[in-house]
């Protein structure tokens, strides 16, 4: 077990009558790269602030490897924040915007001068040292941003939506360069973002925020294979949910009635500790569409649906398919066993959906069963 | 199209078209140079009068040339010291006002304090109050004083008076300048173990700086020839201005065009300074 760099405990931040965020905990290990995770609103940005030193919390401890720091101003901790917008200064050139922490902690000059040079290195900006902030591009002022950071080598570096304006072709090449320039350096990143593909690509845990506390927190594929919240469900992916009622169990499996009247079966493990009503979840990729006549294996859950419509994006062909009480389900294929106009599934084709009991998850079901459907504006 | 077609077209055109297009071509050129015309004839009657000989004690009249005057500027008893005033206090009230009101800026833009609404509709009382009667009231209540230093009139409060008027002005500058400042810069200072004072000298000043450049000048100006305010202050002592007012009734000296033309040249040449710099900076 690593050790703990970042520990919160209980922190809770007011605006007035708004509670940004909600009694906190958790703990980021040494070395780790932590997302925080959700939409604008949830706490996150605010949670980062505190870290950082920008806000002080109403209530809680900020700890910072084994140092209280709730009450330190900014300067006075061993955190380096890469800002939303940047924050270079204008008036200042490359090499003194990457030097400024070092002059302020006296740092000898001609150690600056190396120290300046490796990080420009690191992030390849070698011989921009002379321009101006203005003279260079986004993408290259958030590269100096990180090096005006990490030429610190603070415990923990913080990280406020460094890509947000960064354009998309740009955004994936400066993911996987941040990745590895963690991965070089080994110091903690705590990255605020409200895009999960962007969290789940670098991040080795994730805590999804919604309205000022984490609903899990986890790995990327922990999160996305068992999200153990409706909201979780829907922010990471798109997600199938189906209102459910538990019949009782057979071998390792529950068996879950639809409203259609179809039964399901679901490992038992993720039903416990589920009191109230619970929904199914399954992702529409690990749905296989199948002709009606077609037999399936008894490990199979299956349900029979008509398809109303499909879109086809090149990669796969994402496909809307209504069950019988008129809940609709959304499924991609790969385009590989069928590709061609005439094999893809078309409007109106009964068919019937099949998938792995092992790859459903379920969440509580805290909407009364109205909603049957998240997370579609991921499909874009 | 064959040329003679162009020419039977343009021959056909009419009259008005001719005289539009000779309009659009010429108007702004003509405007423009009346405009510079009308804002540098003065300037030109000053400098063009400093070398005038003139035959008696006025001089509004042409009556030939001569550089004596430029080789005596400070001949006249009394210009010496009243252009030494003058520019003394023009730099002192210019120093202590920008000073001064950048600070009521940064608490004005900045912080939320009890009276703060009050003290913004404050600032902008000496620049809507006219100037005589803020002349006037600062006579009443010095004289009211009645004890030094404030009274007899002298040096000091001529400075109380040009510091007092100069702050609204630089208060104005320079929260227009820091209406604009990113704050996350200041943020992103303190992330780089930059405490509270680094902050402002590394970062904060810096950036303003060329607002509080432009509200030191503008002091400064409106300091060195300010007369009415400093009419009622002045008592016994003589700025530069009092000076030639004094003067205006038995003849201005030649001199007076001579010192006007330096403080002009002066004025260009700062300009012209900061200018070139600012192009230089830009490349």
């Amino acid at each position: 077990m690593a050790d703990i760099e970042v520990r919160l405990v209980d922190v809770t931040k007011r605006f007035g009558d708004f509670v940004a965020v909600d009694a906190i905990s958790l703990e980021v290990r040494d070395g780790e790269f932590f997302s925080l995770l959700g939409p604008s609103g949830c706490g996150k940005t605010t949670t980062l602030r505190m870290l950082g030193g920008f806000e002080e919390p109403t209530s809680g401890l900020i700890e910072l490897h084994g140092q209280d720091v709730t009450w330190l101003p900014p300067y006075k901790r061993n955190v380096n924040t890469v800002f939303q917008n940047y924050a270079l200064f204008p008036h200042l050139s490359i090499a003194e915007n990457i030097a400024f922490g070092l002059k302020r902690r006296g740092v000898k000059a001609d150690e600056i001068k190396r120290r300046v040079a490796e990080a420009l290195e690191l992030v390849q900006l070698t011989g921009y040292e002379a321009r101006k902030p203005g003279q260079i591009s986004g993408g290259q002022a958030q590269r100096v941003a990180l090096a005006r950071a990490l030429i610190n080598r603070p415990g923990v570096l913080l990280l406020d939506e460094p890509l947000g304006a960064l354009d998309l072709k740009l955004r994936k090449q400066m993911q996987v360069e941040l990745k590895r320039i963690q991965q070089e350096v080994g110091i903690t990143f705590i990255y605020v973002t409200h895009d999960q593909e962007e969290a789940m690509t670098m991040s080795d845990r994730i805590a999804v925020m919604n309205k000022g506390h984490y609903e899990q927190l986890g790995e990327p594929e922990v999160l996305y294979e068992r999200p153990k919240t409706r909201f979780v469900a829907g922010f990471l992916g798109v997600s199938n949910l189906i209102p459910v009622k538990s019949e009782g169990t057979a071998d390792n499996y529950a068996i879950l009635r639809l409203p259609d009247g179809h039964a399901a079966r679901a490992p038992r493990a993720l039903l416990d500790g589920q009191s109230g009503p619970v929904a199914l979840g399954v992702r529409p990729e690990k749905i296989r569409l199948k002709a009606r006549a077609e037999e399936t294996s008894g490990q199979y859950n299956r349900l029979d649906g008509i398809v109303r419509h499909s879109s086809y994006i090149g990669v796969s062909t994402q496909y809307i398919v209504e069950l019988g009480d008129e809940r609709q389900l959304t499924v991609f294929e790969q385009n590989v066993e069928r590709a061609t106009k005439a094999e893809l599934w078309s409007p109106g084709e009964e068919v019937a959906l099949t998938w792995l009991p092992e790859h459903s998850f379920a969440v509580p079901d805290d909407t009364g069963g109205v909603v049957e459907q998240t997370g579609i504006a991921a499909v874009e | 199209m064959t040329s003679a077609a162009t020419a039977r077209v343009a021959a056909a055109r009419p009259a008005r078209q001719v005289i539009a297009r000779f309009f659009d071509r010429w108007s702004l050129i003509v405007y423009t140079l009346l405009a510079v015309i009308y804002l540098l004839l003065p300037v030109a009657v000053i400098i063009l009068f400093s070398f005038n000989d003139p035959a008696g004690k006025s001089n509004f009249v042409w009556q030939g040339f001569t550089i004596q005057y430029w080789l005596d500027p400070f001949g006249p008893l009394g210009l010496s010291d009243a252009v030494t005033l003058s520019l003394v206090i023009a730099f002192l009230s210019t120093a202590i006002a920008t000073a001064l009101g950048t600070l009521i800026a940064l608490a004005l833009e900045r912080y939320s304090f009890r009276g703060k609404g009050f003290m913004n509709s404050l600032i902008f009382l000496p620049m809507a109050t006219p100037e005589i009667i803020m002349g006037a009231s600062l006579l009443t209540m010095f004289v009211a004083i009645g004890t030094p230093p404030f009274f007899p009139l002298n040096f000091l409060t001529i400075l109380i008076a040009h510091v007092m008027f100069n702050i609204s002005y630089v208060v104005v500058t320079v929260r227009a300048r820091l209406a604009g400042f990113p704050r996350h810069l200041e943020e992103a200072a303190g992330d780089l173990y930059a405490n509270e004072w680094q902050t402002f000298w590394r970062v904060t000043f810096p950036l303003i700086l060329p607002g509080i450049v432009a509200a030191a000048l503008l002091a400064f100006s409106l300091s060195i020839d300010d007369f009415v305010v400093t009419n009622f202050t002045a008592g016994g002592t003589q700025t530069f201005p009092m000076f030639i007012y004094a003067k205006s009734r038995i003849g201005i000296p030649v001199q007076v065009n001579v010192i006007g033309t330096c403080i002009f040249l002066i004025a260009v040449g700062g300009v012209a300074i900061t200018t070139l710099a600012g192009r230089r900076k830009q490349r």
